[in-house]
């Protein structure tokens, strides 16, 4: 394989990460039967939380995990709203974006323009000496790590645990998880926080390792890609990583086009994710049944125990 | 348990009207507070941002200048909404009606006669619809979901409008600067008020809510509109065409939210240029949910929305606060909006558990809060 092809599949690789951490939190939570629309929101905060953190400790573990733990309170607020107080999720889940947008913007208002070291890449010793396999599987930050490792535990979870089953029950049928004595808006408390964090490192992939500084609205929309990926994996979490991929190979593509200096337009190339998006979702959900049956049944329906 | 929700039964009209009330009231403190955090006297700067920017000279028109495009967007929201037709692009289907109509104007240049604005006009509402039309389409033939489609094509406006304004229509004497030529003087929308920036558009947009709030109350696709969002089986069952009303709702809401894209740059701004909106198209949701989704409801929720960018303005001008806490603050208000709402269909609890007092009264649909 030449360095070329080495090197375009890094960057496919760097391209998906985030889409795929915020993209399997989603699924989890919207797993359980919520529709957190907040993403976007999420992830800016725990980009600039992130950043600032990485910042002043000058400790990119600790910026990573600030990342997480912002994401978390993020999904708090919203969770708050949609499981507690039983306001319309979609509009919570906005109002979480809108918010998000803006606190982001006002506290890294002193981080526009400051720049750091890119997350360390972890290398085996050994290992990443290898041809092609080294620098692809074994020379890579701890965050593409994480992002399979948590893909790969969620898979597990949800199929192979009884936890897991009780979660995807409460999605499909909250009245008759609650009839049995499970309770549902715990569970999806914990699900919704779990989101909440994974859009918090995927906000942090970008600030720290994607392109280490940070700016306004820097995710760019990849949040609300995300959510389109969930639709896209039709709700099984080994798709995503399929989806994701996919779209990295989109954006990374649109990088490497304009580039080359083709001849086209660069704000046409750089519209090519947006509109891949909205093809992939049109050819997903032209099935109607198969949506139907992957789905969870009370996505998005709030629930009130009464009695 | 905590907090316990006890179901009132009914609607209570009076939290109905009272959440907005008290959600802005909650907002304020809170704004006060983050005032503090940012190191500002609370009193003052909540007076720099609430009131300063209606007792400065021309303050009051401006509020109008600012809340057209929010109510004539919001108008076409919350009647959507109503419906569960989510469509939350319409910052993307400004941009196209600014876009349309924009695009005549600089064709025409300095020429054209009467015509020219109302031709502009219509050229607005049409790009607003066709950029909104796409999402309907893919929504009624292939299921797909209007959220995501609807915010995709907000990203792909923004950047057709800066393609537009960098490449082809850009003004060959603007210095490089991304902008289009000024528009010529028969494109320009007439000013009410001489002295003032209070245009055509701010008429249009009461003209909409009146004819919204006809619509929703008084019409059959209104009730139409309220039944598929209360009762979709019903609406089913009563033959009402689940597609026919997501076309309705779209092409209602992309159509204003164009023609408000068409004022904004027919008018104060005079030109297109990449930032021809401070997000209206995403502040006109908050507006209609203030609003309680009532087409006259948002007019007031408009101005209240508008007083947020006015307050940004003079509070980043005369306290060096940054643009970003206006978005702050329509996210709070958002959150305290929604989390009042909950006062409407229920009472709160605060405690461990109590014995309910009688049956509960909605019992026959346990777990189903609407």
């Amino acid at each position: 394989m030449s360095p070329e092809a080495i090197n375009f599949i890094l960057s496919v690789i760097t391209a998906a990460t985030p889409l795929l951490l915020a993209a399997t939190g989603e699924l989890v939570t919207e797993k359980s039967g919520v529709l957190n629309l907040g993403i976007e929101g999420m992830m800016l905060v725990g980009a600039v939380i992130g950043f600032a953190t990485a910042v002043h400790s000058g400790n990119a573990l600790l910026g990573v995990l600030a990342a997480a733990g912002a994401g978390i309170v993020m999904s708090l607020i919203f969770a708050f709203l949609a499981l507690t107080l039983l306001a319309n999720q979609v509009a919570s889940g906005l109002a979480l974006t809108i918010f998000g947008t803006g606190l982001s913007a006002l506290m890294g208002v002193g981080y526009v323009g400051t720049a750091l070291q890119p997350l360390p890449k972890l290398s085996i010793a050994g290992l990443s000496d290898l041809p092609i396999a080294g620098p692809l599987l074994f020379h890579q930050d701890g965050l593409v790590y994480a992002s399979f490792l948590i893909l790969g535990a969620v898979i597990w979870f949800l199929y192979r645990s009884r936890a897991g089953l009780v979660l995807r029950a409460i999605g499909d049928s909250h009245e008759a998880a609650h009839a049995i004595g499970y309770p549902v808006i715990a569970i999806r408390y914990a699900a919704t926080a779990f989101g909440g964090a994974m859009a918090g490192l995927a906000g942090a992939y970008m600030s720290l390792a994607y392109s280490p500084s940070w700016s306004e609205n820097m995710t760019a929309g990849r949040g609300w890609i995300a959510l389109a990926l969930v639709v896209f994996a039709t709700w099984r979490p080994i798709w995503l990583l399929l989806g994701a991929y996919l779209f990295g190979g989109i954006m990374y593509l649109s990088l490497y086009v304009q580039g080359l200096g083709v001849a086209l337009p660069s704000q046409l190339i750089s519209s090519l994710p947006y509109l891949a998006t909205i093809l992939v979702l049109v050819l997903i959900s032209r099935d109607r049944i198969r949506i139907r049956l992957n789905a969870p049944a009370c996505l998005g329906r709030p629930f009130h125990a009464t009695g | 348990m905590w907090l316990r929700l006890e179901s009132r039964g009914r609607r209570s009209p009076l939290w109905t009207y009272g959440s907005p009330v008290l959600a802005l009231l909650l907002t304020v403190i809170t704004a006060g507070l983050i005032f503090a955090v940012l190191g500002q006297r609370p009193g003052e700067a909540l007076y720099t941002f609430l009131v300063a920017p209606l007792v400065n000279t021309g303050g009051l028109p401006e509020l109008f200048v600012k809340a057209a495009p929010l109510i004539l967007i919001g108008v076409g929201l919350s009647l959507g909404f109503r419906a569960n037709v989510w469509n939350i692009g319409a910052e993307g289907q400004f941009i196209l009606g600014a876009i349309f109509g924009g695009g005549l104007a600089l064709h025409v240049g300095e020429g054209g006669g009467w015509w020219l604005f109302p031709a502009m006009i219509v050229l607005g509402v049409l790009g607003g619809m066709a950029w909104a039309a796409i999402p309907a389409f893919l929504k009624t033939c292939f299921n797909a979901n209007e959220i995501l489609t609807s915010l995709m094509l907000t990203y792909v406006a923004q950047l057709l409008l800066l393609y537009l304004v960098t490449g082809p229509w850009k003004d060959p004497e603007g210095y490089g600067f991304p902008q289009t030529a000024m528009f010529g003087d028969s494109a320009l929308v007439p000013i009410l008020i001489p002295e003032t920036r209070l245009h055509l558009g701010v008429v249009f947009a009461l003209a909409a809510a009146l004819a919204g709030w006809l619509i929703l109350s008084k019409s059959l696709l209104g009730f139409q509109l309220r039944v598929f969002g209360l009762a979709p089986r019903a609406a089913r069952f009563a033959g009402f065409s689940e597609n026919g009303l997501t076309w309705i709702s779209l092409l209602l809401g992309g159509g204003l939210a164009g023609l408000a894209g068409l004022f904004e740059v027919a008018g104060p701004i005079g030109q297109l240029t990449p930032s021809i909106s401070p997000g209206y198209g995403f502040t006109a949701i908050i507006v209609a949910f203030l609003g309680r989704l009532h087409p006259l409801g948002v007019v007031l929720a408009g101005l209240v929305l508008a007083l947020s960018y006015l307050g940004g303005e003079t509070a980043q001008i005369e306290l060096g606060l940054p643009n970003a806490v206006t978005g702050i603050f329509q996210g709070i208000l958002l959150f305290f909006l929604l989390g009042c709402d909950v006062l409407i269909l229920y009472r709160l609890r605060i405690g461990s558990r109590s014995v309910p007092a009688g049956p509960a009264p909605d019992m026959a649909q346990a777990g189903t809060a609407p």
